[in-house]
């Protein structure tokens, strides 16, 4: 178990290196050279200052390896839109992601595990080809699109919800307030991962409802609800665990799209933002603090498989 | 003479998949990806077709006829500009349906080779290219997506390479498992024992028998493709003005959503029609696969 922790954390590692140095080499092949971008109405002695300034006249590997010592230790640069910390921007911006994907996470297990258990059950069924059906429905429907009708639906026609934001501007701030704005948004994100956990929870427990315990189960006279519930269902959920794991790149990049449509003042909106101004040290930032949050659920999630599911050897 | 030779391992390849059901067969047990077919030849047939039969022009405006409503002149209305909404619905598909289809021969083509030859060749080729695919794939799609867009700009050729690039490593994964598990079989090395090279062998050989999942994943990867490249355009950070790609018109029409919510239903539906039956088929063709041996 120790030999598998201490191999897990170094792969992990070098994933998270490989993500820095392909961002970086991104970052480098600009054409003409982030100089430029800073502001296009620098004279030539500007550039040559500026360019000294943020070192670019470095080779790249010496740069690479300058912009990872700042990083290891928290600095990520400065924001050339901000002119602050792009740490300390993505630090103010980085809970609002987190509350919009977790409440978005929360919602899809709550309704898409009963969903994946209930369509497992009955595998074949009319509900069984429903629930699927809708799962692949849902894995296409645009999300900008999806927030583009349920605006015109709850915000412009029954005006039931505020368009965008995160709270009312000039009104005191209320959890009731907050909970209204989070609505829209966070039903489309949900909507995003949903159709994984369904099918995953589906395809789990067909797997598990086929094997010789849960006959036994039946054999000796069980009711089908202690069955499904005491029998089946702990080790079902196992490999759901896993899933969520693999959802959170989807979370985090749905989080873009979804944050730009309702004005969500989160990291996925301040990166379309970088990216449309060119604010490379902030791009880059985002990008990568997005690529460490998944390593890091990635490697959580792993390892609180391995603790759950002792069935596992590892070597 | 060499063909001769290699024979015994092509039929031992045949054996593995003996019986070809027919269309009509397939057609029963997967109405769905059936269904999906016929409405995607429908889409494609109307979006490169019907303008030899619909003469309005998507570019021309006109200031008197703003957000008019569906009349003889313009089927579907016109947009804030005074456009014929459904000639731009034509003109705004190609881009959609093209980038996808040119994206989805990106991923598969480099997918395919970094997953067959690190699933062949193990060893360090191996390692390297999986924890180059880790890496990719530990980026949320959509913020590699800005990075690169934000240097490269948005020129239709860089949309189409950075969209395809960045499904690439999903293809390769399939790819690099199928490998693994055919480059075992018998027939292999009987292949091997007749002299054939490693690049017949995964060429010929290992590589043929992954074409069906190859063949789904590309297909989920066409919609996974215009999807992306609408949301990048809703973003307004996809293919720019005068070529309107859908997700491009409805990012114009949030603009109007009050004046004429009809603008933002029509690009959206045909987006969610498109990789509905993009998915659907793929889908069909994964479930397909898992009857076979």
């Amino acid at each position: 178990m120790t030999a598998y922790l201490v191999r897990r954390v170094g792969t992990g590692i070098v994933t998270l290196l490989l993500v820095t140095m392909i961002t970086f080499g991104l970052m480098s092949a600009a054409p003409g050279g982030p100089a430029v971008i800073v502001s296009m109405t620098t004279t030539a002695s500007q550039r040559a200052a500026l360019t000294a300034e943020y070192g670019l006249n470095q080779p790249v590997p010496v740069r690479y390896v300058l912009w990872l010592e700042h990083a290891v230790t928290g600095n990520l640069g400065t924001s050339f839109d901000y002119s602050e910390p792009v740490t300390s921007v993505l630090g103010q911006r980085f809970p609002n992601t987190a509350l919009l994907a977790f409440t978005a996470l929360a919602l899809s297990v709550i309704i898409g595990i009963p969903l994946g258990i209930a369509a497992a059950r009955r595998r074949g069924s009319l509900l069984d080809a429903l629930i699927t059906g809708f799962s692949t429905v849902g894995l296409s429907i645009p999300d900008f699109w999806l927030g583009t009708l349920f605006i015109i639906l709850f915000a412009v026609t029954l005006r039931w919800l505020p368009v965008s934001g995160m709270t009312t501007v000039g009104a005191p701030v209320t959890a009731g307030n907050l909970l209204e704005h989070l609505a829209m948004p966070a039903s489309v994100l949900c909507l995003a991962v949903l159709p994984n956990i369904v099918r995953f929870t589906r395809s789990s427990m067909a797997t598990v409802l086929d094997l010789d315990y849960i006959r036994t189960a039946h054999a000796k006279g069980l009711a089908p609800a202690r069955v499904l519930f005491r029998h089946a269902l702990k080790n079902a959920l196992i490999p759901v665990v896993s899933t969520i794991g693999l959802l959170v790149p989807a979370l985090l990049g749905g989080s873009v799209i979804v944050e730009s449509v309702f004005a969500w003042p989160g990291m996925g909106r301040l990166a379309v933002q970088a990216a449309t101004d060119r604010d490379y040290p902030m791009v880059m930032g985002v990008t990568i603090v997005a690529g460490v949050i998944v390593i890091c659920t990635n490697l959580v999630v792993d390892l609180l498989y391995a603790v759950l599911d002792p069935r596992i050897q590892y070597g | 003479m060499a063909r001769v030779m290699t024979d015994p391992a092509g039929m031992a390849a045949v054996e593995v998949e003996p019986s070809r059901p027919g269309l009509g067969r397939m057609v029963r047990r997967y109405p769905l990806a059936a269904a999906a077919a016929v409405l995607l030849i429908l889409l494609h047939v109307l979006v490169f077709g019907l303008p030899l039969v619909y003469h309005a022009s998507p570019t021309l405006a006109n200031p008197l006829a703003t957000l008019a409503p569906p009349s003889a002149g313009h089927l579907l209305g016109t947009d804030e500009l005074g456009r014929d909404e459904l000639a731009r619905l034509i003109y705004g598909g190609r881009v959609s349906l093209l980038v996808g289809l040119f994206a989805m021969a990106v991923s598969v083509v480099v997918g395919t080779l970094a997953g067959a030859v690190s699933g062949f060749f193990r060893g360090a080729t191996e390692l390297v290219v999986m924890r180059i695919v880790d890496a990719v794939m530990a980026i949320p799609a959509f913020f590699l997506i800005l990075v690169e867009v934000s240097v490269f700009g948005n020129a239709p050729a860089i949309i189409i390479l950075v969209v395809g690039l960045t499904y690439w490593p999903a293809v390769a994964r399939i790819v690099h498992a199928e490998v693994l598990k055919w480059r075992q079989r018998d027939f292999v090395e009987a292949g091997h024992a007749l002299g054939a090279g490693p690049s017949r062998l995964l060429f010929r050989h290992v590589l043929p028998q992954a074409t069906p999942s190859i063949l789904s994943v590309a297909i989920l990867s066409v919609g996974w493709s215009i999807l992306t490249e609408s949301g990048l355009s809703y973003l307004g950070l996809g293919i720019q003005p005068p070529l309107a790609s859908w997700g491009a018109m409805l990012q114009n029409a949030q603009t109007y959503i009050f004046a004429d919510p009809a603008l933002a239903v029509f690009p959206g539906l045909l987006i969610f029609l498109t990789i509905l039956s993009y998915n659907f088929l793929g889908n069909g063709i994964a479930d397909s696969m898992s009857h076979r041996g």
